[in-house]
């Protein structure tokens, strides 16, 4: 066993980061943010993604790609949550090698999850709209919902998900623009389907490592403020209270990577929806605490810190949600308790 | 990055799987929770078992991967686990392997391993719990001895046990954390008194224990005179590191179990419950995770476990409260049945954000040596 990042992972991580810090300052984001209506997408920057690999990186090589898998996508994503890079990332990283044009950034897909649809106006091709909402063939991802013991999904993430484009733009039926929380993300309402149908555990997995991200980031952020800000003539962060605020955020972190990094590894969609559950946990609660520990200046739209935490809230909206998580978990437990368990009586 | 077994690990797998089928039924019955000297000789026995095998060792220097493996698999299969053994496996032993002189070694090693002799832990006192280094028992050198003078509390297995790794003052007039030393404690001793305390469970699972000029060889002593602190942070930090890995396994035993009962009583129907009880699953299965994560982490970092212990040992303890308050929930009014091994294990889940460093020490450690947060302030 060796569950720990090889010297090319690791080169691959801060390569990353080094080029999000490049094209993705927290200036440009910052303009962005600050400027008058929804956000355009910056093809630029989505070009240079592009360049480097991020939606090609698991495409076979000889299609063109990176040849990668599952773990590097996830220490990408990591790094693309870390920097708040905007844009339907995943989406078009999972389009790559079916719809023409995503894996070379020329063609921007988005998908529809959950009645919402990120990018929309930005997007040239929309998934997953009008196909029972998710976009994965039925059977690639646990349904989270249905009594203990139901057949387990076959394909791991990363499962073939066949292409469903529609034409984009303000003609899709039935979208409506929300004011977004994000200022980051634009947002349409869509008519959600009764049956949701399954959801998807790679873009699942994908978003588990961009809310790792984001855990991260804002508990650097918090804990760099908590030795810098002093208080009462020494610096707040020798306050044993902020101290324990900032000693949780690392351990939700810490536990949502492992979580991460393992389901990226057995690609097994249960393990997946679990990581999804604990760094959804994990984003949104260190970006609320990295809130709290800048104090007053914390509720500014001045610090940057508001921006992570709506991208958490927004990721964590996505499929699967922390009750479709937590009854995909629960029936990988009923399937685990079958044989019986000699040690605890009842 | 994989979970690829070595094929040194997947080999050792199928030799221990099969040895645990032969071993585990020539146990002896399991005795009683209140009867110490029977919980003692079986843990003993079992230890021996391990040792003629050859799995004597695993708990300190054997590579990590197959410490993990081998906690796995006799958790899996239902074995005991270190028991009564517990800080002569998992702190004296490590610290005497890692500090002790050759003869220390010759004289305490072969004995721990072999389920000999039983150690206890002589660290806390009534004054310095989680303030470790505000303990007094003093040690006055005579000759090439010791004397010792003082007390110390939650000394579990201090009735039944042979040695004491107790933690002494040597020089009173030092900063508080460089007059501190190591000493190994014969529990024979004349002017060693031992007395139960019971427990919130109900039973004696600690004791006091009052030293009134109790003579210990200076030979005794691991480590050099005064530099007792570091040597107990090399304890702790094994006790911290990996000294729990063992029973995430059984708490996801624990865990399929209470599903299995749930489903029984029709209480997996509920939907709040279910999710509560998934949520728990997914909360276990990235603890063994993260344990898979450190262990190969400290594989490359040497043999004294980091910091990093403390991240695992925060999220693990309150996980496992948070299980049996699910099980109480599962159970409904048998929850409250002493009868049931469950309503017992609820109230030993207690103790789990106060031993071994409470949670509020835990946090402090995590912020000021791995997030670099100043010291002190209130």
């Amino acid at each position: 066993m060796r569950f720990r990042l090889t010297e090319d992972q690791r080169a691959l991580q801060s390569a990353t980061r080094g080029l999000l810090e490049r094209v993705c300052p927290p200036k440009a984001l910052r303009a962005m943010a600050d400027g008058a209506g929804p956000p355009r997408l910056d093809r630029v920057v989505w070009a240079a993604l592009a360049e480097a690999g991020v939606f090609a990186l698991r495409l076979p090589e000889d299609a063109g790609g990176v040849g990668l898998g599952a773990p590097e996508a996830v220490l990408v994503f990591e790094e693309l949550g870390r920097a708040l890079v905007p844009g339907p990332l995943a989406a078009t990283h999972l389009a790559a090698g079916r719809v023409a044009g995503a894996a070379t950034g020329e063609t921007v897909v988005t998908r529809a999850d959950g009645g919402l649809v990120a990018w929309l106006a930005e997007a040239d091709v929309v998934e997953g709209y009008g196909t029972g909402g998710g976009a994965g063939p039925s059977g690639a991802g646990p349904s989270g919902v249905g009594p203990p013991g139901a057949e387990s999904p076959g394909a791991g993430a990363f499962g073939a998900v066949p292409p469903v484009a529609l034409p984009p733009g303000p003609g899709l039926p039935g979208a409506v623009p929300l004011r977004s929380v994000d200022p980051l993300t634009p947002l349409h309402r869509v008519p959600a389907p009764a049956d949701p149908g399954p959801w998807d555990p790679s873009a699942a997995l994908l978003t588990a490592a961009e809310q790792l991200g984001t855990a991260g980031r804002v508990t650097e952020l918090a804990v760099r403020y908590a030795r810098e800000r002093e208080q009462f003539g020494r610096p707040v962060g020798s306050f044993q209270a902020v101290k324990h605020l900032c000693a949780d955020m690392l351990v939700r972190t810490e536990l949502a990577r492992a979580a991460v990094y393992a389901a990226a590894l057995s690609g097994d969609p249960a393990e997946t929806a679990g990581a999804k559950l604990i760094s959804d946990d994990a984003a949104v609660a260190n970006a609320r605490d990295c809130v709290q520990i800048h104090g007053g200046m914390g509720f500014t739209w001045e610090a940057d810190i508001h921006l992570h935490l709506k991208r958490a809230w927004l990721r964590a909206r996505t499929r699967p949600v922390a009750a479709e998580a937590e009854e995909a978990a629960a029936r990988a437990l009923a399937a685990s308790a079958g044989p019986p368990a000699p040690r605890p009586s009842l | 990055m994989d979970f690829g077994p070595t094929e040194e690990e997947a080999a050792f797998r199928t030799e221990l799987r099969s040895w645990l089928a032969t071993a585990l039924p020539r146990l002896p019955p399991k005795p009683s929770p209140d009867d110490w000297p029977g919980r003692r000789a079986y843990d003993t026995h079992w230890q021996r078992m391990l040792y003629d095998a050859g799995y004597g060792r695993l708990h300190w220097d054997a590579d990590p991967g197959l410490r993990l493996v081998f906690l796995e698999e006799t958790e899996l299969a239902g074995a005991p686990y270190v028991g009564a053994n517990f800080v002569g496996l998992l702190h004296a032993g490590p610290t005497i392997a890692a500090e002790g002189t050759p003869e220390q070694r010759e004289r305490w090693l072969g004995p721990i391993l072999r389920g000999d002799e039983i150690w206890c832990q002589g660290f806390s006192e009534p004054g310095a719990g989680s303030d470790l280094a505000a303990l007094r028992t003093r040690a006055v050198r005579d000759g090439d001895a010791y004397v010792v003078t003082g007390s110390k509390i939650w000394t579990s297995h201090a009735e039944v046990a042979d040695w004491c790794e107790l933690l002494v003052r040597t020089d009173p007039a030092a900063p508080r954390h460089r007059g501190i030393s190591w000493l190994a404690l014969s529990m024979d001793a004349p002017g060693i008194t031992v007395r139960p305390l019971r427990t919130l469970a109900g039973t004696a699972e600690f004791a006091e224990v009052f030293l009134d000029e109790v003579r210990v060889p200076a030979a005794h002593r691991v480590g050099a005179e005064n530099d007792g602190w570091r040597v107990t942070m090399v304890t702790l930090s094994f006790e911290r590191g990996t000294a729990f890995a063992g029973e995430v396994v059984a708490c996801r035993r624990t865990l399929a179990a209470l599903a299995a009962a749930a489903r029984e009583t029709g209480r997996w129907d509920d939907p709040v419950l279910r999710r509560r009880l998934g949520r728990l699953h997914a909360e276990f299965t990235a603890l063994w995770r993260l344990v898979q994560w450190n262990v190969s982490e400290a594989r490359t970092g040497g043999t004294v476990p980091g910091p990093g212990g403390s991240v695992f040992k925060l999220r693990y303890s309150g996980a496992r409260q948070e299980l049996y308050e699910t099980a109480a929930e599962v159970l409904g009014p048998d929850a409250l049945d002493l009868g049931r091994e469950w309503a017992v294990d609820r109230l030993s889940s207690l103790s789990y954000t106060i031993a071994a460093g409470t949670s509020q020490i835990q946090r402090n450690i995590i912020a000021e040596r791995l997030l670099g947060l100043p010291k002190g302030g209130a």
